[in-house]
């Protein structure tokens, strides 16, 4: 049985097609979210790079920011409960999870099923997310991908401010001016994120595994900057960006077994 | 009011009716050379009431403007004078009110004195200050010290008691009349009973199905806040109790066109800008809020007579209670009313609030293995709340508590 689940964040649109909940059939992820042409062209990429049909689908589960926009879905779950579904696939072992994506963050406690113990978000604010970074690479001139290699090259990690992105952004802009170097600058950038992100962690039970998921987990500066936080060993996986869109195949799957498609 | 017949009023019709009138009264005494009082909406009301000092509320009267979507334009104003936008929006809107005297709602008359009780809220004590220093008006404060043991102190009772004495020797001083102590006994006696009508018919909320939305709770707390000292208060609470026995007989419940399949209780003041969104995404879930601090908020109980028990009660109310008696209140809440979940308002607007909600949180939490998801919002203040965070934050909550009523029960 073929199920599908779909993310439509803000900033992007992601797409998984699993077989009977067991393994990942195609994944598609197109950079642009909610009220763009993401959502439909996510759809249209998963099925053409698949070669499935959407009638041999039994079962579609809409999530993310733009979840209710999913014409074709049976039904929306949260990101919330995706995501913990899909990283508790991934990762068995897995009781703590930040998930940082385009415009939100969390913090999400969960227990050996995978069931949500509790979560905790970030306040009206973006600062800390996704967006936050994409202005400061925009600020530092240097493509969102390429942060983690500057990262590395860091000795002397500035310290940037992680109250507001718009105040993040002039302190930046200010340490740039007066010499800083780029690498230390961006060190400083990875590590407000996680400055932040660990207010949200600290409200959970703290267990381990940690598994770190979302677009923002793709960067490695900010993961190692999670590890040096939690002087722990935190678990990414390759389809970090994915989990959720996973775990709403997962689910699908589950509302198909209930209907005995 | 001889022309109205109370007996073939609704209590909901009774509510519009009530509020309305006590405004419309207010105005009319201000026209007349009678004296009008601002008033919070937790401080002794007994005693202007003895004196026929018309009482109005700026808490309740912003609420309507809040409600009716005209807060922006009075917050922008109190802004432009100077109002960080961190204070309190029912401060900013009342303060704005205060200059402009015009807004969506009822109009309310200007105040001759104003009285507050900071046994709710602190910033009522600097809001006040500047409204008697505007209008150049007597301010009667009750200052009734936070309890930080689990025991209310006696020394703490002395005080405040003392200073109702004050209270009432400057009330004399205002009317350059004596304390009618006589009126005073009487509004004691309806004040109580109305305190034990108001959480008698809210306490409903614990049938299941609950008769009650808190939503329509939130309503009929306007006569509460504003008609504590008039009888007319209390037949309108044993009027809806006895509604809501019929209902609660019939298995009625109280959501309007939704079954109740999940019962949360609501932590912290109502997001007022928001209010029908707020509660359509709770109903459009079947999830009835049934549990609030509100109900046991106004029990303010004592024996008529009885100075220092009036200010016991008024000593001893939720939001002045420690930290453990916060925990202790909330717990007792969700037992009483049978909640399966939490939703906390983190009101921008209410430090007070929001500073103890995660402690409390943490606390419910792993005392009660109860889910829990919080929302930022605002009791006036539009720009502070996000419909997209609290329909996902709603949505998970309820996939908890599915997913818990499904494992039967935590693990």
């Amino acid at each position: 049985m073929l199920t599908l689940g779909i993310d439509i964040g803000s900033a992007s649109s992601k797409a998984v097609i699993m077989g009977d909940g067991k393994e990942l059939v195609a994944t598609a992820v197109v950079q642009a979210g909610t009220g763009t042409s993401g959502p439909k062209r996510v759809t249209a990429e998963i099925f053409e790079r698949s070669g499935v049909l959407p009638e041999q689908i039994s079962a579609t589960i809409a999530t993310g920011y733009g979840r209710y926009g999913v014409d074709m879905a049976d039904g929306q779950i949260s990101e919330i409960t995706c995501h913990a579904k899909g990283v508790h696939f991934l990762f068995p072992a897995a009781r703590t999870i930040l998930d940082i994506g385009g415009q939100d963050a969390k913090a999400i406690s969960i227990n050996e099923n995978g069931r949500v113990l509790s979560f905790f978000m970030n306040e009206k604010c973006a600062a800390g997310t996704g967006r936050f970074l994409e202005v400061m690479a925009r600020i530092l001139e240097i493509p969102l991908s390429e942060m983690g290699d500057w990262d590395r090259k860091s000795e002397h990690p500035a310290v940037v401010s992680s109250t507001c992105t718009v105040f993040a952004e002039s302190d930046v802009i200010s340490q740039l001016s007066n010499g800083a170097r780029r690498e230390d600058v961006i060190r400083g950038v990875h590590n407000s994120v996680i400055s932040r992100a660990m207010a949200l962690l600290y409200r959970t039970h703290m267990e381990p595994a940690f598994v770190f998921t979302g677009g923002v987990a793709q960067n490695s500066g900010v993961v190692d900057s999670l590890r040096r936080e939690l002087r722990q060993e935190v678990l990414v996986s390759p389809q970090a960006q994915l989990t959720g869109a996973i775990g709403a195949a997962l689910l699908a799957q589950e509302k198909a077994d209930q209907k005995g498609v | 009011m001889s022309e109205i017949n109370f007996d073939e009023m609704t209590s909901k019709q009774m509510l519009e009716y009530l509020v309305a009138k006590n405004m419309e009264d207010a105005r009319q005494a201000k026209a007349k050379g009678g004296l009008v009082c601002w008033s919070s909406s937790i401080a002794p009301c007994e005693f202007c009431e003895a004196m026929g000092i018309y009482t109005v509320y700026p808490e309740n009267h912003v609420v309507g403007i809040a409600a009716r979507g005209g807060a922006p334009e009075l917050l922008a104003h109190a802004e432009r004078k100077g109002y960080s936008n961190d204070i309190c929006g029912y401060a900013r809107v009342n303060l704005a009110y205060m200059d402009v005297q015009k807004c969506i709602s009822e109009e309310m008359p200007l105040p001759d004195l104003v009285l507050l009780c900071n046994n709710i809220c602190e910033t009522l004590l600097k809001w006040y200050e500047n409204i008697a220093h505007t209008l150049n008006i007597p301010l009667l404060i009750v200052d009734v010290p936070y309890n930080h043991e689990s025991e209310v102190t006696e020394e703490n009772v002395a005080y405040v008691e003392a200073q109702f004495k004050r209270i009432i020797e400057q009330l004399e001083d205002i009317t350059n009349r004596p304390f009618d102590y006589d009126k005073f006994e009487e509004v004691m006696k309806i004040a109580s009973q109305n305190a034990k009508d108001w959480y008698d018919a809210t306490a409903l909320c614990s049938a299941v199905p609950s008769p009650l939305s808190g939503f329509d709770m939130f309503n009929y707390m306007a006569l509460i806040v504003c008609m504590r000292g008039k009888a007319e208060c209390g037949i309108t609470f044993r009027k809806l109790k006895a509604e809501l026995e019929e209902k609660a007989a019939n298995k009625i419940c109280g959501l309007k066109g939704a079954e109740e399949q999940h019962r949360i209780m609501w932590d912290g003041i109502a997001c007022w800008p928001y209010l029908s969104h707020t509660y359509k995404v709770l109903k459009n879930h079947g999830v009835n809020m049934v549990g609030s601090t509100y109900p046991s908020a106004w029990a303010l109980m004592y024996t008529p007579g009885d100075l220092n028990g009036m200010a016991r009660a008024y000593t001893s109310m939720g939001n002045n209670l420690s930290l453990k008696g916060q925990i202790d209140l909330r717990e007792s809440i969700i037992r009483d009313t049978k909640c399966g979940g939490v939703i906390m308002h983190m009101n921008r607007s209410c430090k007070m609030c929001d500073f103890l909600q995660h402690e409390i949180g943490e606390a419910v939490t792993s005392d009660m293995r109860v889910p829990i998801t919080t929302f930022d919002g605002d009791q006036a203040d539009p720009r502070n709340y996000s419909k997209a965070q609290y329909e996902t934050r709603i949505e998970a909550l309820v996939e908890m508590m599915n997913e818990q009523k499904r494992e039967g029960g935590d693990q």
